[in-house]
């Protein structure tokens, strides 16, 4: 069996009276692609917010590879190998693409105030080493070409791949992207999910939530299915689709829109 | 440290605490109220307060309190209560007209609206300090002499009010401390049910909380914060009046440190919260003078600042936590 | 114009930027007429304009770059000048260049104790206790005899000259007379003696020290602390999560702001050779931010044009003597409501601001698209 990088044990969270996750525990083996799903507001985000240290569990743990990152810095944990991006963009768009994708970078990296200001060789190194990792990952995502543009000036679909890179350049070995997707046409959608593919032929392991059902089955190699802030079900596609529990999630959820 | 004088005088010194700040509270609503509707520090709500108090004084004036007695002195008084009421509210409105509203339809950065504050701040201050040299340009320093002469310097209504001290179980409470205690108190309690009451009311919670969703579901946003600008300029004029009847003189330069502390005060309490206003003002007026009994009085103000700083380390949202709709995310 | 100044060969611009810097120096020696103050010395407002400048660039770090409101600022401009006329004059005899570093450290360390607690909390109210911090400061001075109480500190030490009471050598001046340009021989500055009449030493070591703190903010801007700074600026949880350790940085941006505050500080505290609580009200922490805001916060050239604008102004006009201020809130309010961003504002916000509409149209499109989706 392949080791577990991220592994959630039992891990409720509260928000006053409100439970937003009751008792979830699934894990992510080093290597592959896993697929958070279920209705709007299972508590999908919320879990990402707990892993990255947005949200620290009421109850419950949760170990990265194989210590615990419960209670740590939200910056240490992005330091220590998870990164993630944004359900809705947040990016920082007064900088440049490029600007973007070195403070992701600048996580490894250590340059303070008198390296930078004496241009000690520590500094010269590390924008360097800055520079080349950024683009290598701009390159990746295909948005090289607009290194120089502000952020904010890019597409929406370039803002999505941007967010990515970012992540990436964080120099992470688990990626959390959080509906990377979202507002894409049908054909982006495709595009994206084969380069999630390649993310994780780098040797990247990723944890994806997305809305699209029949996108996260193609892509993904495990899912786990959340519903009101409980797991449902977990499995490979294949047993997930046939899972009465998940087909009843999400057919009461369409009935509920449809009301 | 003078424990002594502070343990021996201790309900005198906690009942005018109590008075300055429920002055402190009054002007605080402004600040408040227009943070938890903008977001912004209305740095020249101060000005405001200024302007009410020569409302006051010089409505007594005009009107010879200085002579008056009996009932005719009450009339005065009810009248420069509504004219302190009536130019701070005017004031105010002014402000948003002028400084913030050509911003906010900009959308400008939030720093940008504070600088254009600061300039009406200083530019409704001057006016008042220069106001014999703008009065001259039109010759009307001769006429006008009783209000303009000293524009930089105190200018007094001394003597116009008596203030009889009561003496309640061997403590001798001053009267105006009372009427200012429950006026102020009042007139929160009436503005706390208006809030939350009113159509008006409901109007500024929920701009407050979301300003797209009120819009949409019918709030007039610009009206919303002029009603916002005008609760906070009335209420400032009412603290002008208290604050005239009990310290009895102005300047143009008045409203600085008060408005300094005011916001203090609402930040004290929480800012965007109305009772934390309130509690901020009681907390931080009784806290000044208790400080001053023990330390001197001229580290008054450093007391009112070293509060503060202390209750934002142990509580960083103020003693109630922040919200005028509920707390923002 | 600025894509062609950008284009030129970089000895070129280094050529340049050295002609401007030997312009700078030489102003008060050229006394030009319209820019020159009549009534006031002009070497002695160009000083003012020169600390103003630091001030500026060092708040600019704060406010402009780590998007921290600090309405305190002359708090640490005051921590400087005071730990300077202590350590020189009052309770001590140091020569001012061993001075001036201690007081710069006096007020960075002054800035980290302000800055641990209170750079937690959200931004505006650090705004209200950084302005209670700078209140703080100047009434402690005012009631502590040990800080020369409403007296203040005299006879503070003027910085070393080198050659004597008459300088090495000594410069005329330019004389403007009616269409003619002499050189004034009977008003000569000695280089390089720090007097009492001739205020132009003193700018040459306030411009010295702009160019100085100009340099390192360029350095450390175009770095891992400046991006680290940026994006704390623009979104703090998203900085946090893509692994910047914002508080750090903020508190990083606090200590150097404090570090140039305390110098500009101590530089006004040995030109004035005497300082009292007056020279600290919060009304020049006013001034300060307003200096940073006009010329358009985060861009370092916009700061140092509003700097110089709020210092020399009402300098040059100073028969509207009682109206200045006045006239100067009347600027900011058109000002704000003119140019919102400032006189020269960052290049990029302007190209940001642009597209920032197109790109929210785009997503509210999406949204509608999110919600046929559901």
């Amino acid at each position: 069996m392949p080791e577990a990088i991220l592994d959630v044990q039992n891990v409720t969270l509260k928000f006053g009276g409100l439970t937003a996750l009751d008792d979830v525990s699934f894990h992510i083996n080093e290597g592959e692609i896993l697929g958070l799903i279920g209705p709007n507001g299972a508590g999908k985000t919320t879990c990402f917010n707990a892993v990255t240290g947005v949200y620290r569990p009421t109850s419950g743990n949760i170990l990265f590879q194989g210590a615990s990152i419960v209670g740590l810095k939200k910056h240490a944990i992005t330091k220590s190998g998870i990164a993630r991006t944004f359900q809705n963009i947040r990016l920082f768009p007064t900088m440049t693409a490029l600007e973007n994708v070195l403070v992701g970078a600048d996580a490894q990296h250590s340059t303070g105030m008198l390296s930078a200001l004496f241009r000690l060789p520590k500094h010269r190194r590390e924008e360097k080493d800055g520079h080349d990792r950024a683009m290598e990952v701009l390159r990746f995502m295909g948005i090289h070409r607009k290194a120089d543009e502000l952020a904010a000036n890019l597409s929406y679909g370039d803002q999505r791949r941007l967010e990515i890179a970012r992540a990436m350049a964080t120099g992470p070995k688990l990626i959390c992207l959080d509906e990377p997707a979202a507002g894409f046409n049908p054909a982006e959608k495709v595009e994206l999910m084969n380069l999630i593919r390649k993310v994780r032929d780098q040797g990247y392991t990723v944890l994806l939530i997305e809305h699209d059902m029949r996108l996260v089955m193609g892509v993904t190699d495990r899912i786990v299915v959340l519903e009101f802030g409980r797991k449902i079900a977990e499995g490979v596609p294949a047993e997930i689709r046939d899972n009465p529990a998940v087909i009843a999630a999400y057919l009461g959820v369409d009935e509920e829109d449809a009301s | 440290m003078n424990f002594e004088f502070l343990f021996n005088n201790l309900p005198e010194l906690t009942i005018t605490g109590l008075a300055f700040g429920a002055i402190y509270a009054l002007i605080a609503l402004g600040y408040t109220m227009v943070y938890g509707v903008l977001q912004l520090i209305n740095f020249a709500h101060s000005e405001v307060f200024m302007y009410g108090t020569f409302a006051m004084l010089w409505t007594v004036m005009a009107l010879g309190g200085r002579e008056a007695d009996g009932v005719k002195l009450v009339a005065i008084m009810i009248a420069a209560l509504f004219a302190a009421m009536l130019v701070s509210a005017l004031v105010a409105l002014l402000l948003e007209r002028v400084a913030y509203r050509p911003l906010l339809k900009r959308d400008a950065p939030r720093l940008i609206a504070l600088i254009s504050a600061i300039g009406a701040s200083f530019v409704l201050a001057e006016l008042m300090g220069l106001r014999d040299r703008i009065a001259g340009w039109f010759g009307l320093d001769d006429d006008l002499s009783e209000y303009v002469s000293g524009a930089r310097i105190n200018n007094s209504m001394a003597g116009v009010i008596e203030k009889p001290r009561w003496d309640v179980a061997g403590v001798s409470i001053s009267s105006i401390d009372v009427l200012v205690i429950v006026a102020a108190v009042g007139m929160m309690v009436l503005l706390d049910q208006f809030v939350r009451r009113s159509r008006l009311g409901k109007g500024i919670r929920a701009t407050a909380q979301d300003p797209e969703t009120a819009a949409l579901m019918g709030v007039n946003p610009t009206r919303t914060i002029q009603i916002t600008f005008f609760i906070g300029g009335v209420m400032a004029g009412i603290a002008a009046f208290l604050y005239m009847l009990k310290i009895e003189t102005t300047r143009y330069d008045v409203g600085f440190l008060l408005g300094v502390k005011a916001f203090t005060a609402a930040v004290l309490g929480g800012i965007g919260n109305l009772r934390g206003a309130l509690l901020g003002g009681l907390v931080l007026g009784v806290a000044e003078n208790w400080g001053s009994a023990l330390f001197g009085s001229e580290w008054r103000d450093v007391i009112a600042f070293v509060l503060l700083v202390l209750i934002l380390l142990v509580r960083p949202t103020g003693l109630l936590g922040e919200s005028l709709g509920k707390a923002r995310a | 114009m600025k894509n062609k100044l950008t284009a030129l060969p970089k000895p070129v611009k280094v050529l340049l930027w050295v002609l401007l810097a030997l312009f700078a120096y030489a102003l008060p020696l050229l006394e030009p007429p319209i820019i020159s103050t009549p009534g006031v010395d002009f070497g002695g407002v160009l000083f003012t304009v020169s600390i103003y400048c630091l001030v500026a660039l060092g708040l600019n770090i704060v406010v402009g770059y780590a998007g921290l409101l600090d309405l305190g600022y002359v708090g640490f401009y005051a921590i400087g000048a005071y730990t300077v006329a202590i350590l020189t004059s009052f309770h001590a005899s140091w020569p001012l260049l061993l001075a001036i570093p201690v007081g710069v450290v006096a007020a960075m360390v002054s800035g980290v104790i302000l800055g641990a607690p209170t750079l937690r909390v959200r931004g505006d109210y650090l705004a209200i206790v950084t302005l209670g911090f700078g209140e703080i400061i100047r009434l402690v001075a005012v009631n502590t005899e040990w800080l020369g109480d409403t007296r203040g500190i005299k006879n503070i030490a003027k910085p070393p000259g080198v050659g004597g009471e008459e300088g090495l050598f000594q410069i005329p001046h330019l004389f403007w007379g009616d269409g003619t340009v002499l050189l004034d021989t009977d008003d000569k500055t000695k280089f390089l003696f720090f007097g009492v009449l001739d205020q132009i030493p003193y700018y040459w070591m306030g411009l010295t020290a702009v160019i100085i703190v100009l340099i390192a903010d360029i350095l450390i801007k175009n770095s891992r602390v400046g991006r680290a700074w940026e994006a704390t600026r623009e979104d703090e949880d998203a900085a946090e999560l893509m692994g910047v350790p914002t508080f750090k940085f903020k508190l990083l941006a606090f200590a150097t702001g404090a570090f140039v505050g305390g110098l500009a500080g101590g530089l006004y505290a040995s030109r004035q050779g005497f300082i009292n609580p007056q020279s600290f009200l919060l009304l020049f922490s006013i001034l300060y931010l307003a200096s940073v805001v006009v010329g358009g916060q985060g861009n370092r050239w916009g700061v140092l044009v509003g700097a110089t604008l709020v210092a020399y102004l009402p300098q040059r006009f100073r028969e509207f003597d009682d109206f200045r201020v006045l006239v100067f809130g009347l600027a900011l309010v058109v000002l704000a409501a003119v140019r919102p961003q400032g006189l020269l504002p960052p290049r990029r916000t302007v190209r940001a601001k642009k597209l920032e509409h197109d790109l929210e149209e785009l997503e509210e499109g999406t949204g509608e698209e999110e919600a046929a989706h559901a």
